[in-house]
């Protein structure tokens, strides 16, 4: 299964063979083995950089030139986005309508995919003083969320960022031992409290399978 | 030696060579250096006001530009604003008994759902400093405690924050009960946030999107001489 990063897609001729997969670089791993349990592996993953996950303007155009770079290469029978809206505000949803049959991950983050939409929705406010982290974040804690917001430079400001917070949630995909001692030790460095939900990979399975198998669009022959 | 040689003695500096060297200093996020600038431009016979706009709000009003530019990053915009925070403890109760002209009153408060206060408190102190009275509610504010507040500080304006795409729509349930009460045009409303732009700003009934502290600082004064304008007018 081949995962790029540029959008200089080069052309090829011939009709349209596969899909693709135009992702957040935190979901890469994950969506790599939904697709490899399901036969899925000649469907391709664009990846789009996961620090942008704390800077979410930049995931529109991000994702606009993947489309574009997509549809100018003509391989693609189906292009599907593995972002939730992620901050975009809506913005993603409105770049999505411009293009028929592009579709997005349900909900508003992947926090909320990977719980599944509807437990997540059940918790209502209970996790307004949570913050996230999965497999991918706990994996990059350092890079993403110590060296991301400047902590590494300046950890008086820790408390500015997470006075409001309580507890620090892990909603594991494939835990192990390792990570989870990462997840406590980054909840221990924002001084927050633990709690690990081992969620797997929720709605993202559910959804990848619905539009790739279900929906008859797996075009694999 | 070269350290020594670099080191700027700030009561050494001329008026305009300080009020230079605080927007450095703000830019750069240093407390102690912009509480000493506060400090000797007062020592100097500065009315407060002009050392809270010349050296405090010009500086940050630097720091926004570069934001919005991508040239400074959430992390150093915060530090400036700590470091304006310490100006502005110094200069509060001075401003207080001065006779800064006052630009109105600003109740806000991130909305219900929502703890992230980041932005708001940048807008706060920026609207503060360009004369504004702020009461801040604080985080998680449903529109009960908007409604409590406008009845007991009477303002002019109200500000709406979110950080999150769940809990934006919260700022139309408010906008929405102002108008049940028929107080929704009483007041100037002005949101903002991370995932908001323009058009949310207007589908929810708001009269302007702040797309950073500086805008809402224009914003609000813009709106307000509107206002006042067309009360006058009236």
């Amino acid at each position: 299964m081949a995962v790029r990063s540029s959008v200089g897609v080069t052309s090829c001729a011939g009709q349209a063979q596969t899909s693709l997969i135009i992702a957040c670089g935190a979901l890469v791993r994950e969506i790599q083995d939904v697709l490899s349990v399901n036969g899925l592996d000649s469907i391709e993953i664009a990846a789009i950089p996961a620090l942008y996950h704390n800077r979410p303007e930049k995931i529109v155009p991000a994702v606009e030139a993947h489309i574009e770079a997509a549809r100018r290469d003509r391989r693609f029978r189906r292009i599907f986005v593995a972002y939730a809206d992620c901050g975009t505000g809506g913005d993603l949803d409105r770049l999505l309508a411009r293009y028929r049959d592009v579709e997005r991950l349900p909900g508003a983050h992947c926090y909320e995919f990977f719980s599944g939409v509807e437990a997540f929705s059940d918790r209502g406010d209970g996790d307004m003083t949570s913050f996230f982290l999965t497999d991918f974040l706990v994996r990059q804690f350092d890079s993403i969320i110590i060296k991301g917001l400047g902590l590494d430079r300046h950890p008086e400001l820790r408390d500015l960022y997470f006075a409001h917070y309580e507890k620090v949630v892990y909603l594991s995909q494939v835990p192990t031992e390792t990570l989870l001692a990462k997840a406590n030790a980054a909840a221990e460095r924002l001084g927050l409290d633990f709690e690990h939900r081992p969620v797997g990979y929720g709605d993202l399975r559910c959804h990848l399978e619905k539009v790739f198998i279900e929906d008859g669009n797996n075009i694999v022959d | 030696m070269a350290d020594e040689e670099d080191d700027i003695i700030l009561s050494e500096l001329s008026d305009d060579e300080l009020v230079e060297q605080m927007h450095q200093d703000l830019y750069d996020g240093l407390k102690e250096e912009i509480q000493e600038g506060v400090t000797i431009l007062l020592e100097r016979g500065w009315a407060p006001y002009d050392v809270l706009t010349k050296a405090l709000v010009e500086g940050m009003h630097v720091v926004g530009i570069d934001f919005r530019d991508g040239i400074l990053f959430v992390p150093e915009v915060l530090l400036a604003a700590n470091a304006m925070k310490t100006g502005m403890a110094i200069l509060r109760p001075l401003l207080a008994d001065s006779d800064a002209p006052p630009q109105g009153r600003i109740v806000m408060g991130t909305v219900k759902g929502d703890i992230h206060d980041i932005g708001k408190n940048l807008v706060g102190m920026m609207m503060e400093g360009a004369g504004f009275e702020v009461v801040d509610l604080g985080i998680n504010t449903d529109v009960d405690e908007f409604l409590a507040a406008i009845d007991e500080h009477k303002p002019d304006m109200i500000g709406m924050s979110a950080l999150l795409t769940t809990t934006m729509p919260y700022m139309k349930v408010v906008i929405d009960t102002l108008k049940e009460k028929g107080i929704r045009d009483d007041l100037v409303v002005l949101v903002g946030g991370a995932p908001l732009n323009e058009d949310f700003a207007n589908a929810v009934g708001a009269d302007a999107y702040c797309r950073d502290a500086a805008v809402a600082v224009e914003k609000a004064k813009e709106l307000m001489a509107r206002r006042h304008n067309q009360m006058a007018g009236a």
